[in-house]
């Protein structure tokens, strides 16, 4: 297949703005947020624009790569890179215990994926624990905070995920999940090896996560149980994901600056009225906008990167 | 009838359960290359079940699938594409968000084994009057269509093997002429055809040899000349729903 030139040209723009920002605008957290979610959404974006399953508790991953990186700079004195790398294989070995859940579908997978998140929360602010994970009095790294590196390194995981979106979006591997997606039995007929497929579209996204999840520790240092497995997290990107649209580069990325731009605009001072707008935007969506805002360039024939 | 274990397609004995129910109840036959062998029968007496078992849908509960003197029954449908068979389904099953194009494509990418050519898809499409189609979502197409697209996909694998499934429901008489022409051709290049159909002039006009089934069970195989004057086939069809 031919790469669309749109899908590629677009990346490499959000990359560079992320990267130039923070030497103009000076709220270096809220930048790293945006960088998060960003690659959130697109790595959620890969399990469930790709393959269908939409999983709640997608934050599970994320928390998993957070206390991966914290115990390793804990209790083996690894340095941040290193420690990066254990953040990406919790996340993963997480993703092939929780391989079960695949043979769920719709609603079950959803809440079963929340539900495991939830008992990986439990299992890590188990006061019992506290040796290894500090349990629910938080951890505090020292020795490793670097803010404008752990920035950048944010910013290159964003880059390599986008990256693989725009692969799986111009390649025949991501054409045989989205085929799974649409019908199991006519894929494998088609010759597609439907649980080999989604199993590595299902280790992609937890180890996006994962990766999310160790940059976010190293970046902000001090952090608790609540904040790395913070359910929030999961919806958020979820939103982002279907109100932008899925399975395209752009829906989320449109979602993210859209609906989070707006939250931090007025939800964190009103958030009152943020909870409310929100609210009614979600319903609105799902009953008139189910595949999001790229749907009303796309449903006219527009291709949307 | 031929025993001989160089048959592309043995059916020995097979049975599939669902509960207690028997939907293939000790089913045999063999179908050879460029050989097309009609399955017919009422409603409900087991054709998509048979095609079912023999492409790894449904593993069978007993007795043996041999494709090529290997026993394939309960293997897994991607291994049976690769192999060299493939299936159309009663009611379409496309890829409905993808395009016409995108469809066949999928299934030439992963669905043809080692040696055999891969088809060329644009003369594919066209052959099957779907070139017109083939950027637009199979979503988009009507159900004859849509059909024709999951015919379009099987043969896109190369099969050696293909069962069709009420592919003739829904067309015209002259898109059924074609449809005919269109298998038998595939035969005349030694593809095996198994043809579940209720429309006996397309059953006439395509098949060599014919099965009918009733209740799970073989009743008759023959020329369906011959079938129309088996009594029991004359019983079990004007018993049932179709004639
Ligand atoms: N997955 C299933 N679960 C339970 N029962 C099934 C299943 N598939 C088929 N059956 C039953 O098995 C029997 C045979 O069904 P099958 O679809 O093979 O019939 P058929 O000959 O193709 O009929 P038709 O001409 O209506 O397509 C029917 O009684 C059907 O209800
Ligand atoms: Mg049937």
């Amino acid at each position: 297949m031919k790469l669309r030139v749109g899908d590629a040209v677009l990346a490499a723009a959000v990359v560079a703005l992320m990267a130039v920002l923070p030497s103009v605008y000076s709220n270096e957290l809220l930048l790293f947020n945006f960088v998060m979610f960003l690659t959130l959404s697109q790595g959620l974006n890969i399990l469930y624009g790709f393959t269908g399953y939409l999983p709640f508790g997608y934050v599970g991953f994320f928390g998993a790569g957070a206390y991966g990186f914290a115990i390793a700079v804990m209790n083996y004195g690894a340095g941040p890179l290193p420690a990066m790398l254990i953040a990406a294989a919790a996340a993963v070995i997480l993703a092939l215990v929780l391989m079960p859940l695949l043979r769920l579908s719709g609603a079950y997978f959803a809440i079963a994926s929340l539900a495991a998140a939830q008992a990986v929360y439990q299992v890590i602010s188990n006061p019992a624990l506290e040796q290894v994970t500090k349990g629910p009095y938080g951890v505090s790294l020292t020795g490793v905070f670097a803010p404008r590196l752990s920035y950048y390194v944010a910013v290159g995981i964003m880059a390599g995920t986008f990256a693989l979106v725009v692969w799986l979006r111009n390649s025949r591997f991501g054409l045989a999940l989205q085929a799974i997606r649409e019908d199991t039995v006519s894929a494998g007929m088609a010759g597609v090896s439907v649980v080999r497929f989604r199993t590595v579209a299902w280790l992609l996204s937890a180890l996006v996560a994962g990766l999310v999840g160790g940059v976010f520790a190293w970046h902000i240092s001090v952090f608790y149980p609540d904040t790395a497995f913070d359910v929030g997290i999961s919806i958020f990107a979820t939103v982002f994901t279907l109100f932008g649209g899925a399975t395209t580069l752009t829906g989320p990325l449109l979602g993210v600056a859209i609906l989070y731009g707006v939250y931090n605009a007025i939800g964190i001072t009103v958030p009152q009225y943020f909870q409310l707008i929100y609210g009614t935007l979600i319903v609105g969506l799902v009953m008139f906008l189910p595949n999001g805002l790229v749907s009303l360039l796309t449903r006219r024939g527009i291709r949307v990167p | 009838m031929s025993h001989s274990a160089a048959n592309l397609l043995r059916v020995e004995q097979v049975v599939k359960r669902f509960g207690g129910f028997r939907a293939l109840d000790g089913v045999s036959f063999h179908l050879d290359p460029g050989e097309v062998l009609g399955l017919v029968g009422p409603n409900g007496s087991g054709k998509t079940t048979c095609i079912n078992v023999i492409s790894g849908l449904y593993p069978p509960d007993g007795g043996a699938v041999m494709f090529e003197g290997r026993p394939i029954g309960g293997m897994p449908m991607h291994m049976l594409a690769r192999r060299g068979i493939n299936r159309t389904f009663q009611s379409p099953k496309p890829f409905l968000s993808l395009t016409v194009r995108e469809n066949v494509e999928i299934a030439a990418a992963y669905g043809h084994g080692p040696g055999r050519a891969a088809p060329d898809l644009r003369a594919l499409l066209a052959s099957l009057e779907l070139d017109g189609l083939a950027e637009r979502a199979a979503g988009d197409l009507n159900s004859a269509q849509q059909k024709t697209l999951d015919l379009a996909r099987a043969l896109a694998t190369a099969p050696r093997l293909l069962l069709v499934d009420e592919l003739a429901a829904g067309l015209n008489p002259a898109e059924l002429l074609r449809m005919a022409e269109r298998l038998r051709a595939l035969a005349a290049d030694g593809m095996a055809l198994l043809v579940v159909e209720h429309l006996m002039g397309f059953i006439d006009r395509v098949t060599d040899r014919v099965i009918v089934m009733n209740a799970g069970k073989e009743i008759f195989e023959g020329t369906l000349a011959t079938a129309t004057r088996d009594p029991e086939v004359i019983r079990v069809f004007l018993g049932g729903a179709h004639g």
